[in-house]
């Protein structure tokens, strides 16, 4: 008895999760997607594999340069280390999202299964959004939403692919700028710890910064060092506060 | 053959593609199944995938690709800044300042003939 119930408020979870669809987040990703397939036309990729990238790779960004690996001509060696080192980042996101994530009883392989539909979008969602499901309901919650934004943006796709070539630049230019002010505000609306704040702040500092000295490594030095910089500053603030009477 | 051609193209982008974004899922899942929850490991490793995505983030407002690459600095910028003014003055609401933002960019590249 108790099992069918159980069962039934999973599917529920699930099905909570899937209804995140129609939320702010999944909206503006959709529509940077409509951006990204504006782009793929361009590049002169047929549509059915623009599908199949976008179901297996998912990360937008990490899409974006095996698009512009492709346009160059670049050998499969070249496009897999360019894309590799983009999406490094997706290790650290991972790992923050896990220990949020994660029952006692989750099985890992579970979880190295669900970890496919983490991207910027699906990270940025769950970490606002998972610490108010039932603990043992969070990776059922987080399915429903990661398959579902991943299965309605492979059909988006493909749907507009023969639409997107006749937008004019205008709304083409607001379609790109709707991905970073996005991230910004609901990075900054969705913290829950103060280094979230400081890190935020160092890395938009660090990453032009290292853009200028390093452009092959940037973002990865930008996270690793204006990231470990923001958790020191954040520590000693915090340690001295408490030292204070 | 050019990487647009056949099951070539699928190969390719599954392995350029998929095998070099999931490894480094996988390898989340197996660092941060060791993290405790109220870790100061996972404080930093919370602190460097915030900044890894804010770098991002500055990327594509600075150097962006396509149509905004020829749009003026002090627009995105400026877009930007109007966009977290009425973010914070409307209490934090994310669509405040999206719309906001969008809207400046909008009104800005009219204004200057896109």
């Amino acid at each position: 008895m108790d099992d069918v119930e159980d069962e039934r408020s999973t599917l529920a979870w699930f099905l909570t999760g899937a209804r995140g669809i129609f939320s702010l987040p999944a909206v503006i990703l959709m529509l940077s997607f409509v951006g990204f397939c504006a782009l793929t036309v361009q590049a002169g990729i047929p549509p059915e594999q623009v599908v199949f990238m976008t179901g297996i790779v998912w990360a937008l960004p990490a899409k974006v340069i095996l698009v512009s690996s492709i346009l160059s001509g670049a050998s499969l060696a070249t496009a897999f280390l360019a894309v590799t080192l983009s999406s490094v980042r997706l290790m650290p996101m991972v790992a923050a999202l896990v220990p949020e994530l994660r029952g006692s009883k989750t099985p890992t392989w579970l979880l190295l299964l669900l970890s496919h539909f983490v991207a910027i979008t699906a990270w940025v969602f769950a970490m606002e959004r998972v610490p108010q499901v039932p603990r043992n309901h969070r990776v059922a919650f987080f399915a429903g939403f990661g398959i579902t934004l991943v299965a309605a943006n492979m059909v988006l796709v493909g749907v507009v692919y023969h639409l997107v070539a006749e937008f004019p630049p205008l709304v083409a230019g607001c379609l790109f700028f709707l991905t970073p002010v996005y991230f910004l505000t609901s990075i900054w609306h969705s913290a829950r710890h103060p280094v979230i704040y400081v890190a935020l702040a160092f890395g938009l500092v660090a990453g032009p910064l290292f853009y200028w000295i390093a452009p092959e490594f940037d973002i990865l030095l930008a996270g690793i060092g204006g990231g470990t910089l923001a958790w020191g500053a954040e520590r000693i603030w915090r340690s001295r506060r408490e030292a204070a009477p | 053959m050019t990487s647009t051609d056949g099951w070539w193209a699928y190969a390719f982008i599954a392995i350029a593609g998929w095998l070099a974004t999931d490894l480094w899922r996988w390898l989340g899942v197996l660092a941060g199944k060791r993290l405790r929850e109220d870790s100061e490991a996972l404080n930093w490793v919370r602190a460097v995938a915030t900044a890894l995505v804010a770098a991002v983030i500055a990327k594509l407002i600075l150097y962006p690709t396509g149509v905004l690459a020829q749009s003026p600095l002090w627009l995105r910028l400026g877009a930007v800044a109007v966009g977290a003014i009425a973010f914070f003055l409307a209490r934090q609401k994310p669509v405040a300042g999206i719309a906001t933002a969008i809207a400046v960019l909008a009104i800005g590249l009219w204004w200057l003939g896109f």
